[in-house]
């Protein structure tokens, strides 16, 4: 279906675009820059060979999730961001960073000057327990947590107290395992990192010795992946310390598993079960799981048994959902998302976003292929109307010309991207993040 | 449990602690892993973009891309399959570089040539179990490097993935 991507509907399109040269620039625009987004861009480049394409960001700074969210001891998942550089650095593309869809231009103003929106702009809000004592001190999302230590301006002042000893993690993704990896590395390996200075200080203060990840379900449903679980089994200086009666029964269920779960699941019993420290099978006390269903197809219910455990410090990571930023969207409170139909917004002729990005980069990327695919084919059917002319950006910077808002250039971005490589390169690191906005604006202005 | 010089204790009635995980933290100062440093000497690709100087150097390979068309390609001994297929725009992503870090690059291998490969390393088999379609014959083309033994040899790309079918259609593995 979308996947009819090859040469020959290339070449039909070079064929039209060059006929209609003269005709329409079509118009469109993508909000958010993050994996998303770029790789939504890169197609809508490479697969349509006159399309405008703007990037709205609302930070000063590209790249999202790949900039604030993958672990900073994940370097080589950053990797992406020299596609990206290339792909800023086309002819047909612009970034805008520093502008806020939502506040400083509304979504209807963005439906006036593009022939075709994409929504890219992730899930900033986590999801909530909702359950007593969510509010107190030192209870936080992992969100914000991992937003802090990455140098997030908006979570540059997050009140998290690390002197203390124990910490819960509610949820067992690969986001739960982060926070924990990072919380047990020396702050020796962690200086490498492009973690800001003031915070390796804070986490060099830390007195977190324990880490426990505190999920609804039994270690077969886990959802972090096997390299985070093989970097946390195999941290130096850090043991593992599963309670040995909650992995039996996974040698059973092993044999007959596809093979990723397989050897997800392998990795998990060796380290629950084949402890060869005396001392790792010390601290286990019985857990009663009560499940519907049969092998990995349960679901937990809640039981009368409780059990206590003490935090000095809990981080909630059970997932995210995304901002609703225009009412005439159809936003689904209960998802968290925007309800669309092969990734059309329903409702919204001709208006395309991008569902969530969820998973490991290459969920991302192929999500961001389809859309970017969704939205030329969509050009080329005519359902999405680009017979009248769009004026793109000029409308949009008039408007934020107005409102006095500074819209930062990729090139800027280029500026301040090399001070942060410099100022980094000083300290041994890949590069130190300006972590407060006002000091992004001012070397990028300087 | 452990509750040493915690100041905060909260019950959490609600949350069912079924597997909790715990992970202690000693004092050693630790490594940095190996699968860190390695393959920097492979990024960027400028060598695939070099033609072979020799008839003895050429390894002869075809690309199935996603769409099922053949690609024959004239590559060369030392070749990263990975960049090759860009040098050629086949759509192979690549997208941290050949640091295994991802799985963008995932392609089966003829099943005559897989013996002539060596075995993939136990990152790379984490990676693999992340892409969609997995098979017996799975490997990352990233890991992949071109010898003479190779001559011959197809590369398919795999047709589809689970996040094309956005309206939830659950397409069954070939």
């Amino acid at each position: 279906m979308m996947l009819s991507c090859g040469v020959s509907r290339l070449i039909v399109r070079h064929l039209r675009t060059g006929v209609a040269s003269t005709a329409q620039v079509p118009q469109v625009c993508i909000v958010g820059s993050g994996p998303a987004g770029f790789y939504t861009a890169q197609q809508i480049l490479k697969s349509h060979a006159a399309a405008q394409v703007d990037m709205y960001e609302k930070l000063p700074v590209p790249f999202g999730l790949v900039r604030y969210g993958v672990a900073p001891d994940h370097p080589e998942v950053k990797n992406c961001i020299n596609t990206f550089t290339q792909t800023a650095a086309k002819d047909r593309f612009t970034f805008l960073g520093n502008v806020d869809i939502g506040s400083d231009i509304t979504f209807s103003q963005l439906r006036e000057a593009y022939h075709a929106v994409v929504l890219a702009y992730g899930a900033a809000q986590d999801r909530a327990l909702n359950i007593p004592g969510e509010s107190l001190p030192n209870v936080l999302s992992a969100r914000e947590f991992v937003g802090w230590y990455n140098g997030l301006p908006e979570n540059a002042d997050l009140k998290v107290d690390l002197n203390v000893e124990s910490v819960g993690i509610i949820g067992q993704g690969n986001v739960a395992v982060d926070v924990a990896r990072i919380l047990l590395t020396p702050v020796d390996i962690l200086k490498k990192t492009d973690i800001p200075e003031n915070i390796l200080e804070r986490l060099n203060g830390s007195r977190v010795r324990h880490m426990t990840l505190v999920g609804r379900r039994g270690p077969e449903h886990v959802a972090f992946t096997i390299k985070e679980l093989r970097e946390m089994v195999n941290l130096e200086g850090s043991r593992p310390d599963l309670r040995r009666e909650d992995y039996k029964h996974l040698r059973n269920l092993i044999p007959n598993l596809p093979r990723p779960r397989k050897r997800l699941l392998e990795l998990l019993a060796k380290t629950g079960l084949d402890a060869p420290d005396p001392k790792l099978a010390s601290s286990w006390a019985a857990a009663e799981k009560q499940l519907e269903g049969e092998g990995l197809n349960q679901r937990a219910v809640q039981t009368d048994e409780t059990e206590s455990l003490q935090c000095g410090l809990i981080l909630r990571s059970i997932g995210y959902k995304g901002v609703e930023i225009d009412s005439s969207l159809p936003f689904d409170q209960r998802t968290g998302t925007i309800s669309n139909n092969g990734g059309r917004v329903t409702g919204q002729n001709g208006k395309v976003l991008c569902t969530g990005p969820v998973g490991v980069i290459l969920s991302t990327m192929t999500s961001g292929f389809t859309t970017g695919k969704v939205v030329v084919a969509d050009m080329e059917t005519g359902s999405v109307d680009i017979s009248r002319p769009r004026s793109g950006q000029t409308l949009i910077k008039s408007a934020l010309a107005e409102k006095g808002v500074q819209p930062v250039s990729f090139d800027q971005w280029n500026r301040l991207n090399q001070y942060e490589v410099e100022t980094g390169a000083k300290l041994g690191k890949p590069r130190e993040k300006v972590s407060n906005i006002k000091h992004m604006m001012d070397i990028i202005h300087q | 449990m452990h509750t040493h010089g915690s100041r905060t204790a909260l019950a959490m009635p609600h949350y069912h602690a079924a597997s909790p995980m715990m992970f202690v933290d000693g004092h050693v100062i630790p490594n940095i892993s190996p699968s860190k440093l390695k393959k920097k000497a492979l990024q960027h690709g400028d060598y695939e973009w070099q033609d072979p100087k020799s008839e003895d150097e050429v390894v002869n390979i075809t690309y199935i891309d996603r769409s099922g068309k053949k690609i024959p390609v004239r590559g060369k001994i030392g070749d990263n399959v990975l960049y090759l297929a860009h040098r050629y725009e086949i759509e192979l992503e690549g997208a941290c570089e050949a640091s295994l870090a991802c799985s963008t690059c995932h392609v089966y291998v003829d099943e005559d040539y897989c013996d002539t490969l060596p075995e993939p390393l136990e990152e790379e088999e984490d990676m693999l179990d992340l892409a969609v379609f997995l098979k017996n014959n799975s490997r990352l083309g990233c890991q992949i490097i071109l010898t003479k033994e190779h001559d011959g040899m197809t590369l398919t790309l795999p047709q589809a993935t689970r996040n094309f079918y956005v309206d939830g259609h659950i397409p069954k593995p070939h």
